[in-house]
C-alpha cells in the first residue's frame, strides 16, 4: 500500500516563533491529563452506545435493496453482477482448462476430457522461453528450476490454478488501470474524484472488500477473482496518470506539431512513451494478484491460497510449508519475468524473414506445445507428472518443526512470555484505558500544529468517527498491535539501513533478502510464526514485523545515500569523523525520508495486522474475519473503513511532519520510492 | 517582401482572467498585469517573417521566446492578437483545419529532439506521415530520402538511445522535413550539444537551407548562433520584442542598451558589410570587392594599399573603402 505524498507537497505554513510551539502542546496534554486521570463522566471516557451511528445495519441494508430490488432502469442490479461475472468466467475456465483441468464435455462427474491440459513440459519450456527471450540464459535457468520445483514437490495442480486466476486478473486490473488513469489524465475533474477513491481502496483492508464482493457474487473462483481485479488496479490507474503526466512536454509538442488526433496522441504518442513506467505498473498488478488470490482463497479462489488456508485451518504445518513454498516459487518467477520483460531494450525486428525466424521464441513454444500434445499419446508420463515421482516433503517438515519445538520450545515461550507480560500487555491495557474523547482532542492538536486546521479537520473527524461507529475499543486494540509491530520493525529497519548505507557488500545482501521478502504474498508470513510461536498477538506480531520492516529499511538506505555528497566532503573538511558524519549530517538530513519509511511501515503493518486474524488477534482484523465468515457486509465494512481510517490518519500526520522537516532543512521536496 | 508569417498584436498572458482583463484594458503595462497577478510571457509582438527566409527569434530564458513560437504554430493559445499564415488567421482556425495545417504545412525541431523511445530511427522520421494516414511503402521511401539527406544512410534501424546527441537531433531534423512543410519551426535546435558538435550542425544547417530553400523560424538563446544564421533576428526581452533588423543592423544601430550590451563581443568585421563603412569617392585602380562583402574578407584584399574600390553586383563602382576605418572597426572589436 502506498498513500501518494500529496500532502506532503503542500505549502508548509511559516514557522511560528519558537517559544509559542510548545505552549498548545502543553495546553492540551495538560487537559488530556485531565480527561484521563480526574473523575469525569462516562461519556468521555467510553462513547455511549446510544450515541453510535448504526453505519453496519445501514450498510447492510443497502447492499440488501442493491441485490433485491435496485435496477439502472434497463437491467437491474443483479443482472449487471451477473454479467460482470460472466465476463470473467468465461476466461477464467479456458485458463483452467488448459493450465489444470483439461477442456471438458458434459457436467460433474460424468465429464469426459475432450483434450488434456498444457503438458508439464510444456509450461516448464514456455517460462523458459519467456525468460530467455526477456533475461537471457540465467533468467531462463530461474524460471524453469522455479515451476520444476512446484512440479517435483506435488503442488502442480494447486499451482496451475492460482496461476490461472491471476492470468486472468492480470489483464483486465492493467487494462481497466490504465482506462481509468487515462481518464484522469485527460479530465482533471474526473481524477479529483478518482483519487479519493483510490486512496480508500489502498488503505482499505484486503478482507474488507472480500465480504460484500462473497455478498454480491457468492463463493467461488469468479468472486474471488474479482476481488483481486479491484485489489490491484488502483496502483495501475495511479501509476498510468502518473506515467502519462511525466512524458516530456516537447514529446506532447510533438504529437501536436504532427497533426495528431485526441486517440493518436493517448495511443501512438504517449502511451508508448511512458512504456516504462507503465511496466512498473504491470508488474505491481501481477504481485498484487498473486498476493490477493492467495488471500482470495478465504472466498473460494482455490488453489495454492486455498492449500495453506487448510493447513493452518488443521495446524498441520509440513503441508502448509509445501504449499507456502511453491508460492514463493510462483511468486519469484513471475516478479523476476516481469521484471525482466519490463526492462527489456527494443529489439529491431528482422523485417523480411519468415514468422518463425522473425518471432524465434513463439515459434519454439508453439513446437513445444505441439510435441508434447502428441507424444501425451504415447507416454503418458509427460502428459502428467506421475505420482510415484512427486517428493513430499510434508511429512519431513513436520518433523524439523516437531524437533525445533523440542528443543527449543522453553527458549521461545520464555522469550514470548517475557515480552508479552512485559511489553505488549502492560501496552495493551494503557491504550484501552485511555479516553477517547482525549485521544481524538491530541490528534486534532497534532493535525493543527503540523499541517494547520484542514489537516486537523480531517483526522479530527475520521477519528471521531471510528469511536461513533463503535468500532474505538478493537481499534485501540489495532493501535496497539500496529504500534508495538511498527517500533520493532523501526528498531531492527533503521540499524540495518543505517550498515546497508554505509557498507556496499551489506546492501547488495540486504537488497537481495528484501527484493524477495516483498514479492511473497503477505499469507506465506503466517506459516513459519505459528509453527514456532502458535497462536495469538505474539505471533501476530513477529509476522507483521516480518512484513513490515522492509520499507523501513528500504527508506532508510534511501535517505542516507541521497544526502548531498558535497554536504559530507563540507563535514570531512571540517574534520569531522565517520560517526560524527553519520550521526550529525547524514542522519540529520536523510529524517524526513526516514520519517516517510516509518509511514510506509506503518501502511504495510496494518494491511498485514487484518491477515493476522488468522492467527488469533482480537482487533478490528479479527471484526473483519468474522464477518467475512458470515457474509456480513455491513460490519466488515465498517470495521474495514475504520482501519483505513486509521491509516489515513497515521500518514497524513507523517507526511505533514516530514514536509515540516523537510521545509525546515530546506530540502526540494523529492517523494520516495513506489514501494 | 511577400510575408509568409505574420504576426499582429499577439499577447500571452497567464493567470486568472486574462482574457477578459486584455479585453477591457488594451495594452496594459507591466506594472498593471503584476497587479492583477498576471504573467505576460508575450506581450504585443508584432513580426513579419518573409518568404524562403531565416528568421531568428533571441532571448534568454525566460524571455517569452519558447512561448512565442508555440503560439505561432498555436500550440499554445495566445490571449489575443492574429497570427497570419499565407493570409489565413490561425486564432479563428477550427481543430480540424489546425490539425490539416499541422500535418501538410509545418515541421517542427525540439530542442531535447522529441524522439519516440520505442520506434527506430526510420519509423520514427516516417511517424509523421503514418499519423496522416499514409501507406507503409510511401511512407518508408520518403523517410529514406530524408535519412540520406540527413546523412544518417545505414542507421535507419537504429533506435534513438543507440545514436549521439548530434544523430539523434539529425534524427529529428529529417522527421520535421518529412511532410515538406512550407513553415519549418526551430526551437533551440542545436542548445543541448556539445560546442563542437553545435558549429557542425549550424554549418549542416546552412547546407541543408541553401538546397530546400524553406521559411523558417529559428529560436536560440545564442547571439552567436543567431548572428551566424539569420537573415533577420528579433531579440525578445520579457516578452517583448525589443528589436527587429538584419544582424549587421543590430550591431551597428542597436536600439536599447541591452541590444548594445549583446553586441559588445561579436566580432564586427564578420557582420558589417563592406557598403555600409565605405565613403563616397573614388577609388579606381585599386582592388575591387563588393558592396555586400563582410569586412572581414574585405581586410585581406588591401595588399598593403590604403583603399579598396567598392563595386555593385554589376561591378559598377560605388564607392570607396579606407583601411583606416576598417582597422578602427576591427579594433572596436
Amino acid at each position: 500500500m502506498s498513500l501518494p505524498a500529496i500532502e506532503a507537497r503542500r505549502p508548509i505554513a511559516p514557522r511560528m516563533a519558537t517559544g509559542s510551539v510548545s505552549l498548545p502542546w502543553l495546553i492540551a496534554l495538560a487537559l488530556f491529563a485531565l480527561l484521563w486521570l480526574a473523575p469525569v463522566p462516562k461519556w468521555i471516557d467510553v462513547y455511549p452506545k446510544a450515541w453510535e451511528i448504526p453505519a453496519a445495519r445501514w450498510i447492510s441494508t443497502a447492499m440488501k435493496w442493491l441485490v433485491n430490488e435496485a435496477t439502472f432502469g434497463l437491467f437491474t442490479f443483479t443482472e449487471f453482477t451477473r454479467f460482470l461475472a460472466s465476463i470473467i468466467e468465461a476466461p477464467y475456465r479456458l485458463a483452467m482448462s488448459l493450465l489444470a483441468t483439461g477442456f471438458l464435455s458434459g457436467q460433474g462427474s460424468s465429464a469426459v476430457q475432450v483434450a488434456p491440459p498444457l503438458s508439464w513440459i510444456a509450461v516448464i519450456g514456455i517460462v523458459a522461453l519467456m525468460g530467455h527471450a526477456a533475461g537471457g540464459r540465467a533468467l531462463a535457468l530461474l524460471a524453469a528450476a522455479c515451476f520444476a520445483f512446484i512440479l517435483v514437490f506435488g503442488q502442480w495442480q494447486s499451482a496451475m490454478a492460482t496461476l490461472a486466476s491471476v492470468l486472468v486478473a492480470v489483464p483486465i486490473g492493467v487494462a481497466g488501470g490504465m482506462l481509468l488513469g487515462i481518464a484522469a489524465y485527460r479530465h482533471p475533474r474526473f481524477e479529483r474524484a478518482l483519487t479519493p477513491v483510490l486512496d480508500v481502496m489502498q488503505t482499505v483492508p484486503a478482507f474488507a472488500y472480500l465480504v460484500p464482493i462473497l455478498f454480491l457474487f457468492g463463493f467461488g473462483p469468479t468472486a474471488a477473482i474479482l476481488a483481486t481485479v479491484i485489489y490491484a488496479l488502483p496502483p495501475m490507474a495511479r501509476i498510468t496518470a502518473l506515467a502519462l503526466r511525466q512524458v516530456a512536454p516537447e514529446i506532447r509538442d510533438l504529437g501536436r506539431m504532427v497533426g495528431a488526433t485526441r486517440r493518436q496522441m493517448t495511443w501512438r504518442v504517449l502511451v508508448p512513451s511512458a512504456r516504462d513506467s507503465l511496466m512498473v505498473g504491470v508488474n505491481q498488478v501481477i504481485m498484487l494478484s498473486l498476493n490477493m488470490v492467495i488471500i482470495a482463497s478465504m472466498i473460494g479462489a482455490g488453489g495454492l491460497g486455498f492449500d495453506v488456508l487448510a493447513a493452518l485451518r488443521r495446524l498441520d504445518i509440513g503441508a502448509g510449508l509445501e504449499a507456502g513454498l511453491a508460492i514463493v516459487a510462483l511468486a519469484v518467477a513471475l516478479d523476476r519475468l516481469s521484471q525482466a520483460f519490463a526492462q527489456r531494450d527494443f529489439a529491431a525486428a528482422r523485417a523480411g524473414a519468415s514468422w518463425p525466424a522473425r518471432y524465434p521464441h513463439a515459434a519454439a513454444a508453439a513446437a513445444l506445445v505441439a510435441a508434447t500434445y502428441l507424444l501425451g499419446f504415447v507416454l503418458p508420463a509427460i502428459r502428467t507428472w506421475p505420482e510415484a515421482w512427486e517428493i513430499s516433503t510434508g511429512a519431513f517438515l513436520s518433523d524439523v518443526v516437531k524437533w525445533i519445538n523440542i528443543n527449543f520450545f522453553d527458549t521461545f515461550e520464555a522469550v514470548k512470555n517475557a515480552i508479552l507480560l512485559n511489553l505488549l500487555i502492560p501496552f495493551k491495557r494503557l491504550l484501552g484505558d485511555l479516553p477517547w474523547l482525549g485521544v481524538t482532542g491530541l490528534i486534532a492538536v497534532a493535525g493543527w500544529r503540523l499541517g494547520g486546521v484542514r489537516l486537523m479537520a480531517t483526522v479530527a473527524i475520521l477519528s471521531f468517527l471510528i469511536a461513533a461507529t463503535g468500532q474505538w475499543e478493537k481499534a485501540m486494540v489495532t493501535v496497539y498491535l500496529c504500534g508495538i509491530s511498527v517500533l520493532f520493525a523501526a528498531l531492527i529497519g533503521i540499524p540495518i539501513g543505517i550498515l546497508a548505507a554505509e557498507n556496499d557488500r551489506v546492501w547488495r545482501a540486504v537488497s537481495l533478502i528484501i527484493d524477495t521478502l516483498q514479492t511473497l504474498p503477505s499469507f506465506v508470513y503466517l506459516m513459519p510464526v505459528v509453527m514456532l510461536f502458535r497462536v495469538g498477538d505474539f505471533s501476530a506480531m513477529i509476522a507483521v514485523v516480518a512484513y513490515a520492516v522492509v520499507p523501513a529499511i528500504r527508506y532508510t538506505v534511501l535517505g542516507l545515500t541521497r544526502v548531498d555528497p558535497r554536504v559530507i566532503e563540507a563535514g570531512r573538511a571540517m574534520g569531522a569523523t565517520r560517526g560524527q558524519i553519520l550521526s550529525r549530517i547524514r542522519l540529520k538530513l536523510a529524517l524526513p525520508e526516514i520519517l516517510l519509511g516509518i509511514n510506509q511501515t506503518i501502511m504495510f503493518a496494518l494491511s498485514m495486522l487484518v491477515i493476522t486474524a488468522l492467527v488469533g488477534t482480537r482487533d478490528l482484523g479479527q471484526e473483519v474475519y468474522i464477518a467475512l465468515t458470515k457474509a456480513d457486509t455491513g460490519r466488515g465494512l465498517v470495521a474495514g473503513l475504520a482501519v483505513a481510517a486509521i491509516a489515513i490518519v497515521a500518514d497524513r500526520l507523517i507526511s505533514a511532519g516530514a514536509a515540516r522537516t523537510r521545509a525546515r532543512l530546506g530540502l526540494a521536496d523529492t517523494g520516495g520510492p513506489a514501494s | 517582401m511577400t510575408a509568409k508569417l505574420s504576426c499582429r498584436h499577439v499577447w500571452k498572458l497567464f493567470g486568472e482572467g486574462a482574457k477578459a482583463f486584455l479585453a477591457d484594458t488594451p495594452s496594459p503595462d507591466a506594472a498593471a498585469l503584476s497587479a492583477r497577478n498576471l504573467v505576460g510571457a508575450v506581450r504585443d509582438v508584432n513580426l513579419d517573417v518573409a518568404d524562403g527566409e531565416i528568421f531568428v527569434i533571441m532571448g534568454l530564458s525566460g524571455s517569452g521566446k519558447s512561448t512565442l513560437v508555440r503560439c505561432l504554430s498555436r500550440l499554445i493559445e495566445p490571449t489575443a492578437g492574429e497570427i497570419l499564415f499565407n493570409g489565413e488567421n490561425l486564432l479563428a482556425a477550427d481543430e480540424k483545419r489546425m490539425i490539416e495545417i499541422r500535418r501538410h504545412r509545418m515541421g517542427m525541431v525540439f530542442q531535447h529532439f522529441a524522439l519516440l523511445p520505442h520506434l527506430s530511427v526510420l519509423d520514427n522520421v516516417a511517424f509523421p506521415l503514418s499519423i496522416q494516414g499514409k501507406d507503409r511503402a510511401g511512407r518508408e521511401a520518403r523517410a529514406r530520402e530524408m535519412i540520406d539527406l540527413v546523412g544518417l544512410t545505414g542507421r535507419e534501424a537504429f533506435f534513438p538511445r543507440q545514436l549521439s546527441g548530434g544523430q539523434q537531433q539529425r534524427v529529428g531534423i529529417a522527421r520535421s522535413l518529412a511532410v515538406e512543410p512550407e513553415l519549418w519551426f526551430l526551437d533551440e535546435p542545436f542548445s543541448a550539444l556539445d560546442p563542437l558538435i553545435r558549429r557542425e550542425m549550424q554549418d549542416e544547417f546552412v547546407r541543408l537551407q541553401s538546397k530546400l530553400k524553406k521559411t523558417i523560424v529559428f529560436i536560440t538563446h545564442d547571439f552567436d548562433e543567431a548572428i551566424r544564421l539569420a537573415d533577420r533576428i528579433a531579440i525578445m526581452k520579457d516578452g517583448e520584442i525589443v528589436q527587429t533588423g538584419t544582424p549587421e543592423d543590430l550591431v551597428l544601430n542597436p536600439a536599447t542598451d541591452y541590444v548594445r550590451e549583446f553586441t559588445r563581443d561579436v566580432a564586427k568585421a564578420k557582420v558589417v558589410s563592406v557598403g555600409s563603412l565605405m565613403k563616397p569617392g573614388d577609388a579606381s585602380g585599386r582592388p575591387p570587392v563588393a558592396a555586400t562583402a563582410r569586412i572581414s574578407e574585405a581586410a585581406r584584399l588591401f595588399d598593403g594599399g590604403e583603399t579598396l574600390a567598392v563595386v555593385d553586383a554589376t561591378g559598377t563602382p560605388v564607392g570607396r573603402l579606407e583601411r583606416r576605418d576598417v582597422a578602427d572597426l576591427m579594433l572596436r572589436g
